[in-house]
């Protein structure tokens, strides 16, 4: 057996027993549905378009408040990290901002923007913001010294130093910023149309759930979690420089 | 034709000069001139020679390689490389550093790493890729060449950088204590390993370390240092048959001689 095959045996037998249990009559969960139920569902929801439709809405504003996110905390953490001033004058300020959980901020949105894409991509980016602020902080302030030493004693020009050393650590540094805020983005903005904003992926569950369809609702669940990692994935090759960030010792 | 001058100004500058020496070199870091980290300094490093250099930690021993490498300049006295004043680091002075963690390109694979110094040398694209597959292969790192440093053990980070010090083609190789943070198994196999490559590339090598053993068994001559201020206090030749061997050298009477010697030296001030 491979590896891969044994850790899905148990999985599949969960499936079987779930859906055989409720076929048999055995118990029923109304609530739940059943495997092959799910299926069904998310293959019709596939093929009329509509949890395609709502995938984009929520990847929209996810996407574009990570961007607007990623713009806003590269210039914030390139001023904090660079100028000692900045870091004590703003410090505190940032801190006490980053404090405020960004759903917080759910109700301020809706009431400057109104429902709609903007609201979601402001609340989005203001929870991305902030990892990737500290991330851009903290790569501006210190390329690794050994680093800028070994490229002393291959005596690089300050060009190859720049484009070998400096603009590689401070990318592979914002890089893991970045991925922590996408994770981010993804949930905010589903939450974000859970609670208030009638558009995407969240809402489409609310309606799953308020129209006694269980099934629907576990086919978005899942796809939910498909997008995840694929976005994850997308990102882990677009910046694969990232994942030697920290010491290996 | 440029490169028989260079070559004959070379070693013509070998013969009579060592290839590095430290005259009369002291280091005091900041206002603190009472209390030098080196005092009074001199050594002459050969052509060709291991010479490893051991003190208890904190006598300047970190501080004494820098100074080889051009990373820092002394207080006082001077560093000389083949009769020249070192004003600066040079590619012909590699050096080892002792965090390998730190020192490797998190971002680039093994390969991308020992790739770094080619990349100015006017080498084309094949001609580097071979040079980094055959030191890929010399230091045995071929299962690893595509991963990153991360992703590797301590003893093969470590490889990655004395192979990436290899590529560059050095004339010194300056080492502070490399081996120091590694199991004891690893560092015997790395020892031998170094020493092997040592004497096939004919490369003058400076070996920091704190373990008296390890300087015995791969040192020419082994420099004993003490601390406050960091000074020399006894210049040894080994003496032992090459090559070594991790049983029989450690067992030779001359070993444990040396041994015996340094450990007093050391413990009494
Ligand atoms: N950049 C520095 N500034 C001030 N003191 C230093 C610096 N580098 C080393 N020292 C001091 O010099 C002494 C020798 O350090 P080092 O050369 O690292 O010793 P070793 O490598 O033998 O342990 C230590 O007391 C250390 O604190
Ligand atoms: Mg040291």
């Amino acid at each position: 057996m491979t590896k891969l095959s044994r850790g899905a045996a148990l999985p599949l037998f969960i499936l079987a027993v779930w859906e055989l249990s409720s076929r048999l009559g055995v118990m029923t969960y109304e609530s739940l549905s059943y495997p092959s139920a799910i299926a069904a569902a998310g293959w019709a929801a596939l093929l009329d378009g509509s949890i395609l439709e709502s995938t984009w809405e929520t990847c929209q504003s996810a996407l574009l408040g990570l961007a607007l996110g990623a713009v806003v905390g590269v210039a914030l953490g390139a001023v904090v990290g660079l100028s000692r001033l900045a870091s004590r004058a703003a410090g505190p300020t940032f801190d006490a901002l980053r404090a405020i959980p960004s759903v917080a901020l759910m109700p301020l949105g809706l009431l400057l923007f109104g429902w709609g894409l903007a609201m979601e991509v402001v609340v989005v980016a203001y929870a991305c913001c902030w990892p990737i602020m500290i991330a851009t902080s903290a790569a501006v302030r210190g390329v690794e010294p050994r680093l800028l030493e070994v490229a002393d004693a291959l005596e690089m020009s300050f060009a190859a130093r720049l484009r070998k050393i400096v603009l590689p650590a401070a990318f592979a540094r914002i890089g893991v910023g970045v991925r922590v805020a996408l994770g981010i983005a993804l949930v905010v903005a589903v939450t974000i149309e859970i609670a208030v904003n009638p558009r995407g992926l969240g809402y489409a569950l609310v309606l799953a759930q308020q129209s006694l369809r269980p099934d629907v609702m576990f086919a978005q669940i899942l796809w939910l979690a498909l997008i995840g990692f694929a976005l994850n994935a997308l990102l882990s090759t677009v910046d694969g420089g990232a994942r030697g960030e920290g010491s290996g010792a | 034709m440029p490169d028989v001058e260079t070559r004959t100004r070379a070693a013509d500058a070998a013969s009579e000069a060592p290839a590095l020496a430290l005259r009369d070199v002291g280091v005091v870091f900041g206002a603190e001139a009472n209390r030098p980290v080196l005092a009074n300094i001199s050594l002459d490093v050969r052509e060709g020679e291991f010479l490893s250099i051991v003190g208890p930690s904190g006598c300047g021993k970190t501080t004494l390689l820098r100074l080889l490498a051009g990373l820092m300049k002394p207080t006082t006295g001077d560093v000389l490389f083949e009769g020249k004043r070192v004003d600066g680091p040079s590619r012909a002075r590699a050096i080892v550093f002792q965090d390998y963690a730190n020192a490797l390109l998190p971002w680039r694979t093994v390969a991308g790493n020992i790739a770094l110094p080619l990349e100015r040398a006017g080498l084309s694209k094949p001609e580097r890729e071979a040079r980094v597959a055959a030191l890929v292969a010399k230091m045995g790192l071929d299962a690893a060449a595509n991963r990153y440093p991360a992703q590797l053990s301590g003893g093969m980070q470590q490889r990655v950088q004395i192979a990436r010090c290899l590529a560059q083609k050095p004339r010194v190789m300056l080492m502070d204590e490399p081996f120091g943070a590694l199991d004891a198994l690893t560092r015997q196999t790395l020892q031998d390993e170094l020493l092997a490559l040592a004497a096939e590339q004919r490369v003058t090598t400076v070996f920091i370390t704190h373990d008296l053993e390890e300087a015995i068994y791969l040192g020419d001559r082994v420099i004993a240092l003490a601390a406050n201020p960091g000074r020399v206090v006894e210049t040894i030749d080994v003496g032992l048959p090459k090559p070594r061997n991790q049983l029989t050298t450690r067992e030779d009477p001359a070993f444990l001689a040396r041994r015996h010697r340094l450990f007093g030296l050391l413990q009494g001030h």
